[in-house]
């Protein structure tokens, strides 16, 4: 590893003692949605930047998740779901995820991202109303496990580098180089030995895993949920995808960066003008849409890739 | 002789269309078959049906006996029958090994062995040269260098080859002609749809000629073109 490298990751060394740093509830909650953002950043990205599968309906897997960890506590069949919580919410959230791949992933083009974000929609309603299990629209609630943050910022960051290191091996792999092939073109994985149902569906599967258990984790950090917050089209659905063409989709650090800036801009301008922030991250979208189209750590790259091109092509 | 692939009377109609009729051929283990016809006389179409990207309308398609017709293309792949395609489909953002791993992972889980394959497999098509080079980026010659790089990493039994020789220069087409000759003398049997007569004349071992996708001719290069149905297809009758 060059030294160049190493410096660039020394940061990141830090991110596990942050906690011994500062103790200020405001900063630690920061950080700590920085990398529960992190974490859905990452997983759409898998799904999204890496296979080419566009959904618009991730918020149908957060809340799911969500909803799983919160059921099981207020039904009584758990005291505290803190942590194999996040298991199950990922693995229901999973469930969910297979069956609408099973169905739409034999088709391309946009069936699955359409049915999708039907399907949030949908368990939004069913949340709403179907009372005797979610409570309807007045949400669950729960006594949060610990009272200081410091446990809630290892689980988080906990799991952040479970789904980034996960997310690297598979990339790594077999299965990483056949979402590629299928991001670039079905026809061409397909004549070359891929099925790419069925890879699609593994994508899918391991996205909605990490997507679920980021869900059931916010459940119990924040204590509570409501449908209207866990399976929000606009502040969650629309939002991860933003925030991963932000930092770059299809890139391995784009997802991180978006987050920590979407997190960071958020609360800058929540103080300044309110409710307004959302305007202000809007306008930042577009300003990157159109100065840096593949993302801020996307154009990074890129400008490096030029770099080396020039000596790469041979003389023909 | 044994025939390694056969098709029997296989028709494909699209609606009314109907693109190939009632195809009727063998492929025999260790040749080289050439298949020419004007445009739209229904050549990709069979490599389609072969490949498995269409089912056909009638008739079968047989692969070491055993019945492809129906079977998705990427089970076909693993059969052993690998093609290219007319119409180039690098997979533009991955690098040209990149490419060539993803088909070698056809045959291996590791990813070492992907490699060793990849790097092989371009070696035998001599572009190694180009190796860290982005698809996308590549001129058409390589491109369809490619394309076969790739259909070799699979290692296949049998090649489909969808004119890899249209749109290179006099240079590229020589190189090619002995690329497919290293390739045949591996002991892979070739299928080749090809338009540059020079090129088809001289590696085919047999060739069928189809018009409205029905055969007019087959035989040795020689007996195809002095076949009057086949001056006639490509000429015009007078």
């Amino acid at each position: 590893m060059s030294r160049k490298s190493l410096i660039a990751l020394l940061p990141i060394a830090a991110v596990p003692l942050i906690p011994l740093l500062t103790q200020s509830p405001y900063l630690l909650h920061m950080f700590i949605l920085s990398l529960m953002w992190i974490v859905l950043g990452q997983s759409w990205n898998l799904l999204g930047g890496y296979t080419g599968q566009i959904s618009y309906g991730h918020a149908a897997f957060f809340g799911v998740g969500a909803y799983t960890t919160g059921i099981m506590v207020k039904s009584g069949l758990s005291a505290s779901t803190a942590w194999w919580g996040l298991l199950l919410g990922g693995l229901v959230a999973a469930l969910v995820a297979g069956v609408i791949g099973w169905i739409c992933f034999r088709l391309r083009g946009s069936y699955f991202s359409l049915s999708v974000l039907a399907l949030s929609e949908v368990l939004r309603i069913v949340a709403v109303n179907w009372n005797r299990l979610t409570n309807g629209a007045e949400g669950i609630l729960l006594i949060p496990a610990f009272n200081t943050k410091t446990y809630y910022y290892y689980i988080a960051f906990g799991l952040a580098a479970v789904n980034f290191g996960v997310i690297r091996w598979v990339m790594h792999t077999k299965p990483g180089y056949y979402f590629l092939a299928i991001r670039e073109d079905q026809d061409c994985a397909e004549s070359l030995g891929i099925d790419t149902t069925r890879f699609k569906l593994l994508s899918l599967l391991l996205s909605a895993f990490f997507t679920g258990a980021a869900g059931a984790f916010y459940m119990n950090y924040m204590g509570f949920i409501d449908p209207g917050i866990v399976f929000s089209l606009p502040d969650i659905s629309i939002m991860v995808i933003l925030v991963t063409m932000l930092g770059g989709a299809a890139t391995k650090w784009g997802p991180a960066v978006g987050a920590v800036i979407f997190i960071l801009v958020s609360e800058i301008f929540r103080v300044w003008v309110g409710s307004g922030h959302l305007l202000f991250f809007g306008v930042l979208i577009v300003a990157i849409i159109i100065y840096f189209p593949s993302g801020i750590v996307g154009a990074l790259m890129d400008r490096r890739a030029r770099r080396r091109r020039l000596s790469a092509v041979p003389a023909a | 002789m044994t025939a390694l692939l056969t098709l029997n009377d296989v028709t494909k109609r699209f609606g009314g269309l109907q693109a190939v009729g009632h195809m009727t051929f063998s492929l025999n283990k260790g040749e080289i078959l050439g298949l020419i016809g004007p445009n739209g006389a229904g050549k990709t179409t069979i490599f389609n049906l072969i490949n498995g990207f269409y089912p056909p309308t009638g008739g079968s398609i047989l692969f070491k006996e055993r019945r492809i017709d129906g079977l998705k293309p990427h089970t076909v792949c693993h059969l052993g029958l690998a093609r290219t395609f007319q119409v180039v489909k690098p997979l533009a953002r991955l690098s040209v090994l990149d490419n060539v791993m993803v088909s070698a992972f056809s045959r291996t889980n590791r990813r070492d062995e992907a490699e060793k394959t990849a790097l092989e497999a371009t070696a035998f098509t001599e572009m190694d040269a180009w190796r860290d080079v982005k698809a996308g980026s590549l001129p058409l010659g390589m491109r369809k260098r490619l394309e076969m790089a790739r259909a070799l990493a699979t290692k296949p039994e049998v090649l489909l080859l969808d004119e890899n020789f249209a749109g290179l220069n006099p240079t590229e087409v020589e190189s090619t002609i002995e690329i497919v000759k290293k390739i045949h003398a591996s002991g892979v049997t070739i299928l080749i749809i090809e338009h540059i007569m020079r090129v088809i004349m001289s590696i085919s071992h047999r060739i069928i000629c189809i018009n409205y996708g029905e055969k007019i001719a087959e035989g040795t290069p020689r007996e195809v073109a002095e076949n009057q149905q086949v001056i006639d297809a490509y000429l015009g009758v007078a």
